[in-house]
């Protein structure tokens, strides 16, 4: 089955190595993920503003080309590209003065109604091909492996967008287990990362990656997983920094759950090209016997 | 023709002021259908009352009108008046002169134009007005009450008092509802149980009560004076007339599994009394957990009991009753623990709500009224109460106030430091609303003499430090210092939001009563009518109208018994006549008024096919007169033909 796929900036560029572990492994379940042509960037950060439409008008127009594709729905890897996409959806599916403002504007597109379901690749597994599914083509469980996901912000909030329960997000428990390892619950898991303050000030950055992953790592937690490439960001190249001001802190590897889903699919582990991580995971994968190693 | 007789009022200067009397007299004084006029600056006084009496005796008028203030005022007064005199009490009408014209215009010329265009159009409607009688109910001399707590109770023993019979529903087992599981009562701290057990003891034994536990209200049938019940009685598996409440089979089942009354803290078996000064104190197998029901096997409870009152076979049964009025006294619950995933309440042990830690404080609790966190029994010395969870906060909880917990938690705080001298305690509140006799008082002692740290603001979130003995970490703020707060604790104490009871929606529909936005059933009127429901003959009290504390709650239960009493007392119900009847010629019986009638008084009689007016339950409203499509639904008093008329008299 073929499915409509928004990649985004990042995942074009610092983050290659997320989304073909996706594609190998979306394939492996009998999803083929179809890159949509002509996409464009989705505008980055939501703008909240009540007047300020033309931020709006990117995700409008790159979901007019999935509507041209044929397809009803698209799947994003990156937490930011899903939310600030369903966000803007979500305005022309209910506000009809936005939408038909929207819309004149864009005279040179079709109209648009927000009739694009817009899911995040986690959603997609979850909802859509279903964790016993997962479960039954596990190759290389992941036996042992404790992992804590780490959820951030994009992904959950505001209500109504959020893949999950805010306050209590199961998904990618529930996928680690499926995919046989052990999930290890962080009270932190959904607390902000830094964001975009990585940029600017990392000050407060530094702060935050280190009581998360501390607060991962005296749970027993030997990585932590992530669906966002800015949470990835701050929490595994951000480690340098944390060390650099704190001698007795204990690195700990990042995972993008598409890495863990590749792996315990038995793919390929270079698709993951875990060279280019900070923290390098393949000592704790070779520990499990889950990478050959060298 | 009718000798009509038109009264015109001063009011004082109130309408005088605006309308030349005397005009309007002159003028109305040479209308065909008007046979006596007379003018009085207070027609409603008793002067004026008796002129009006006086003239229909001598003047043989058969039709009266008093030019005066709105109906809503002296309609009754003067249809009381004209009655006295030996006229037909709807042979009255009242032009309102005042509200509707002296007080709403300036120039004296034009006010006294209306005024007499007025009573020229109620003349017209008088003319064509028919002789009616108020309509005779009877009423069954009993009251139903759903709902066993404090306020179900208080409601039910105030009409047996009175000498009524009372049939009284309670769902569970046993009656006391919430209060039962309470510690202490604030503002006096009067252990529940103490105040409590006397009322359900004298419930248990009223000749009036008849007490049906473990029952159901099943479906309703009928109107005010009238209502025909169906109850089903759940089978308990013990024959109650033959136990005695020894207890024995309770203590020998082999099954444990946690206590509803305890709110999970605690255990009980799986043939079990939830508490011991339960009424009736008589035991229930809990299907669900008990052996032999699961595999076959067992019995021990049957062995054991001396009166062979187990009964495994036993099926639910059906009861009928008859009664004239329903009091609804179905009470609350808290916020299930869905709902706040931040606080990990359902995730940790020692993250507990505000009636698990009366069930901590209760002498006859778990831990035998020593405080003993639920996870490893240690006595915490850092408690956290937070207030307001799920409540004031429309984002994922109720938009509305559950107006006990604040007090309730400084009763907490307080009972805590009895107890634990050398624990701290904090309050995060958002205000701390205590409008009540003596309860201000109550939490100013609480905050000085023990030293309870209040805090104002909101917890962001609560996690289990696992570095730390385990130790709940509390983050909130403190908005008068602007601080961010951490606090390792032993325990926290939710003030979990007010919900109605499970079941109350269903419920509300056999009664075909309504509920609001969030369930609690709706009041006919939110000031003036707060203990009855839309639906005559149907009360209501406490929690189920919304979240109230004790006192509050057993006000509101005699003040609906009183409610109820008023028409038990009655020898029969009378009804004003001004409601809606059937022309049943003209009747096609396609049901349209049924549709609108929102007070459920039209029925299509399946036989005659014709619409008919239940007379108890119609209002007068009028909706089905307007919709339907033949004319053949017509309003008593005030028909098309004489609506027409009065336009035609005015324009």
């Amino acid at each position: 089955m073929e499915l409509c796929y928004y990649p985004g900036c990042t995942l074009k560029t610092t983050a290659k190595n997320f989304e073909a572990p996706a594609i190998a492994s979306m394939g492996s379940l009998g999803h083929k993920m179809v890159e949509l042509p002509r996409w464009n960037c989705c505008g980055t950060v939501h703008s909240l503003a009540d007047d300020d439409l033309m931020h709006q008008l990117a995700s409008v127009r790159t979901l007019i080309r999935v509507l041209e594709t044929g397809a009803d729905k698209v799947v994003t890897l990156c937490a930011m590209c899903y939310n600030t996409l369903k966000q803007t959806n979500r305005i022309m599916l209910e506000d009809t003065e936005k939408r038909d403002r929207i819309n004149n504007f864009m005279d040179e597109e079709k109209d648009y109604s927000g009739n694009v379901s817009v899911l995040h690749l986690l959603e997609f597994l979850r909802d859509e091909v279903g964790f016993d599914e997962i479960k039954d083509k596990v190759k290389r469980p992941l036996d042992g492996l404790k992992l804590s996901p780490y959820y951030g912000c994009l992904l959950l909030r505001p209500e109504g967008i959020g893949i999950d329960d805010i306050e209590a997000p199961r998904v990618m428990e529930d996928l680690i287990e499926a995919l046989g390892g052990e999930a290890v619950e962080s009270p932190f898991k959904i607390e902000c990362c830094g964001s975009y303050h990585t940029v600017d000030d990392i000050e407060p950055v530094v702060e935050r990656a280190k009581m998360i992953i501390d607060a991962s790592g005296t749970r027993g937690a030997e990585a932590i997983v992530v669906g966002c490439p800015l949470c990835f960001f701050n929490l595994d190249y951000r480690q340098r920094d944390v060390k650099a001001r704190y001698k007795e802190f204990n690195f700990i590897p990042i995972f993008y759950f598409t890495q863990l889903l590749a792996i315990a699919l038995g793919l390929d582990e270079n698709i993951c090209d875990f060279g280019e991580h900070f923290v390098d995971p393949r000592p704790v994968l070779l520990n499990k016997n889950l990478v050959l190693g060298g | 023709m009718k000798r009509i007789g038109v009264f015109v009022c001063h009011c004082g200067l109130n309408i005088a002021e605006t309308v030349d009397i005397k005009k309007v007299v002159e003028v109305i004084s040479k209308h065909p259908s008007v046979a006596h006029v007379v003018d009085y600056t207070y027609m409603c006084s008793d002067p004026g009352q008796d002129m009006i009496k006086k003239a229909i005796v001598e003047k043989k008028l058969d039709g009266v009108i008093v030019a005066a203030c709105s109906p809503t005022l002296h309609e009754i007064t003067f249809r009381n008046a004209v009655a006295s005199a030996g006229l037909n009490p709807y042979q009255f009408e009242n032009a309102n002169i005042r509200e509707q014209c002296s007080w709403v215009h300036k120039d004296k010329k034009t006010a006294t134009e209306k005024a007499i265009e007025i009573i020229k159009s109620m003349i017209e409607k008088l003319k064509l007005n028919q002789s009616l009688t108020a309509i005779n109910i009877p009423i069954t001399k009993k009251a139903l009450v759903i709902g066993g707590g404090i306020s179900g109770m208080q409601a039910a023993l105030d009409i047996a008092n009175s000498g009524y019979e009372v049939v009284l529903v309670e769902k569970t087992s046993s009656i006391g509802g919430r209060m039962s599981q309470l510690s202490e009562t604030f503002p006096t701290l009067d252990c529940a149980s103490c105040i409590l057990t006397p009322k359900t003891v004298e419930v248990g034994h009223h000749p009036n009560i008849k007490l049906l536990t473990y029952s159901e209200v099943e479906g309703v049938e009928g109107y005010i004076g009238n209502f025909k019940v169906k109850i089903r009685r759940k089978s308990a598996f013990v024959d109650w007339d033959k136990c005695t409440g020894c207890g024995l089979c309770s203590e020998k089942c082999p099954t444990k599994v946690p206590s509803e009354f305890e709110r999970y803290m605690g255990p009980r078996k799986a043939i079990y009394i939830p508490f011991p000064q339960a009424v009736p104190k008589k035991p229930i197998i809990d299907s669900e957990n008990c052996i032999y029901f699961k595999t076959g096997k067992c019995r021990l409870c049957e062995k054991q009991c001396p009166t062979g009152a187990i009964d495994y076979d036993q099926k639910e049964k059906f009861i009928e009753e008859n009664v004239g009025v329903i009091i609804v006294a179905t009470g609350y619950d808290l916020l299930s623990k869905e709902n706040v995933g931040e606080y990990g309440y359902g995730k940790y042990k020692d993250v507990i709500d505000g009636l698990q830690f009366e069930r901590l404080l209760s002498a006859s609790g778990p831990t035998s009224g020593e405080i003993k966190r639920p996870s490893d029994g240690k006595i915490p010395k850092e408690v956290v109460f937070v207030q307001c969870v799920g409540s004031r906060d429309p984002e994922h909880g109720m938009p509305y106030c559950s107006k006990f917990c604040c007090m309730y938690t400084a009763k907490h705080a307080l009972l805590y430091k009895h107890a634990v001298h050398d624990g701290q305690v904090y309050v995060f509140y958002i205000d701390i609303r205590s409008g009540g006799k003596g309860y201000e008082e109550f939490v100013q002692r609480a905050i000085e003499n023990e030293k309870i740290l209040y805090l104002r603001g909101k917890v962001s979130r609560i996690f289990q430090d696992d570095r730390d003995d385990g130790k709940l970490i509390v983050w909130g703020v403190d908005t008068l210092t602007g601080k961010k707060i951490e606090i390792a604790a032993d325990m926290v104490v939710l003030a979990m939001a007010a919900v109605p009871n499970v079941g109350v929606k269903e419920l509300a529909k056999k009664l075909k009563i309504s509920t609001d936005a969030h369930g609690f059933i709706t009041e006919a009127h939110p000031k003036l009518r707060p203990l009855e429901t839309l639906t005559a003959g149907i009360y209501l009290t406490g929690c189920a109208q919304g979240p109230k504390d004790i006192p509050e709650t057993v006000a509101q239960a005699s003040g609906a018994a009183a409610r109820a009493i008023t028409i038990l007392s009655k020898p029969e119900l009378e009804l004003d006549p001004l409601i809606a009847a059937v022309d049943e010629e003209i009747c096609t019986g396609c049901g349209v008024c049924v549709e609108v009638c929102a007070y459920k008084a039209r029925e299509l009689n399946e036989i005659t096919k014709i619409a008919e007016v239940n007379e108890a339950l119609c209002v007068g409203c009028g909706a089905c007169i307007s919709a339907c499509p033949s004319n053949a639904s017509i309003h008593k008093n005030f028909t098309k033909k004489q609506i027409l008329r009065m336009i035609e008299e005015v324009i």
